[in-house]
């Protein structure tokens, strides 16, 4: 009756980018990484993103983001998995975020950011280590 | 209350944060899990439990989203488990049903969870009928299972589902004639999707004759519907038939269905945990490499084996 148990990434796209290729990239990557994968497609409200995390169950939420929108939408996305007891999920983020915004994402909760050109490897290791230690 | 206790009373009242971690509890086959199944089980049997089920491309996904729009405008409560399959060499799976069914996300009354096969034979995974029972025990009226068309044997979804829909769409590459004798042999309800296509009405026609073809095991007669789900045509008729059919069902046909259905998870689980043990014991007394070896070498083959293993193990115990 063993069933392994795999780690659940959700990978979603908040606000309104109009295309996603580098998030189904990183999904792929994190699927071939042995990982169950859920991908909700574009345009994703803040609710939308954690009403999800937490019907999934997810381990993990990599929030892919181009259009500059991450200062009004990750605190509250926070704010909601706060809300809604989400406490141990791994939140990190990528995609266009300035460099001068990743402390006070830090701050708020998000684990790291990644900028365009990071290795899929990168991804996969740093999700894998932060498994390991129990988060 | 124990956190498992926490949890169950969490999923009767419809809590989702317990609905979910009691999926995974189960997915994961943990140790609370029987405990879990167990005390829900006398909760459960008030959903109508509906398969879905068709070769990839055929549109499940957006016609589930249809169903469960019109279900909720109707007033009922939805669970919805959608299946797609664990990549055998990664272990892993892409899991994307949920793009055809964004706004459904927010909705107080719908539950979507996405499984992974696992390797599970069958277009399910082996703990979706247990996420069904969740989700039927939480209150949800109605749970649709989204399985995987993939081309293997479809019987698994009889062992969950009360009323199964086969969804086809034509020019999928292979005519209807070549759709698998088994799809065709469990579906209560047809629906032909994207009907706004050529050649739907051949399609209509040739489910039909195959369905002539079947002898009648039962007094339904599996309806054809035709839908184009991308615009929600046909849905409110799917509905109405699958209405009919759960009437059907209770009129009497569904005991013994249930019954054959409550059989057949016995005796799978019993075969589960006979296994399970058994392999365990030899494991922890070194024994099984020992028989490997004998068996790699012939010095006996894996039926004697067995037989041997379980003469000892089960007493009085005579194998065909």
């Amino acid at each position: 009756m063993s069933s392994e148990r795999r780690i659940r990434v959700l990978v979603a796209k908040p606000g309104l980018d109009s295309h996603d290729r580098g998030a189904k990239v990183i999904a792929r990557a994190f699927r071939d990484a042995g990982m169950e994968v859920i991908y909700t497609g574009l345009r994703q409200t803040p609710e939308q993103v954690v009403e999800t995390a937490l019907q999934e169950d997810v381990d993990v939420i990599a929030l892919s983001i181009l259009s500059g929108a991450h200062l009004a939408l990750f605190p509250r996305i926070m704010e909601l998995l706060k809300q809604r007891g989400l406490n141990d999920v791994l939140v990190f983020a990528g995609g266009i975020i300035p460099k001068e915004d990743v402390p006070h994402l830090k701050e708020i909760g998000i684990a790291e950011v990644f900028g365009p050109g990071t290795r899929t490897e990168t991804l996969v290791k740093f999700i894998q280590e932060n498994m390991r230690k129990g988060k | 209350m124990t956190k498992i206790e926490e949890f169950i009373d969490g999923v009767l009242k419809g809590d989702r944060r317990s609905i979910a971690k009691t999926i995974t509890l189960i997915e994961n086959n943990l140790p609370e899990a029987q405990k879990a199944l167990s005390l829900l089980y006398p909760h459960t049997g008030g959903a109508h439990i509906i398969g879905v089920t068709g070769p990839t491309g055929s549109g499940k996904s957006t016609l589930i989203h249809r169903l469960v729009a019109e279900l909720r405008k109707r007033g009922k409560k939805v669970g919805v488990v959608a299946v797609d399959p664990t990549s055998p060499f990664s272990g892993g799976a892409f899991l994307g049903d949920r793009v055809r069914m964004q706004e459904l996300s927010t909705d107080e009354g719908v539950f979507i969870r996405s499984m992974a096969t696992r390797n599970t034979p069958g277009g399910v995974a082996r703990a979706t009928k247990d996420a069904v029972k969740v989700l039927d025990a939480s209150g949800k009226e109605v749970v649709i299972v989204e399985a995987v068309g993939a081309g293997q044997s479809e019987v698994e979804i009889m062992k969950i589902a009360q009323t199964i829909v086969v969804v086809l769409a034509p020019g999928l590459g292979d005519d209807i004639q070549a759709i698998k004798a088994g799809l065709m042999e469990i579906g209560d309800i047809f629906v032909v999707n994207k009907a706004d296509r050529e050649n739907v009405n051949k399609a209509v026609v040739d489910i039909e004759a195959m369905l002539d073809m079947n002898p009648e095991k039962e007094k339904w007669r599996s309806p054809v519907v035709t839908t184009t789900a991308i615009a929600g045509e046909g849905i409110i008729e799917l509905l109405d038939k699958i209405d009919e059919h759960r009437k059907y069902l209770e009129a009497g046909a569904i005991e013994i269905r249930r019954r054959e259905r409550i059989e057949t998870e016995l005796v799978e689980v019993i075969k589960e945990k006979v296994a399970e043990s058994i392999v365990e014991d030899l494991k922890r007394k070194g024994q099984l490499d020992e028989v490997v070896r004998k068996i790699l070498s012939r010095e006996t083959d894996p039926y004697s084996a067995a037989d041997m293993l379980l003469a000892k193990r089960l007493k009085g115990f005579k194998t065909r």
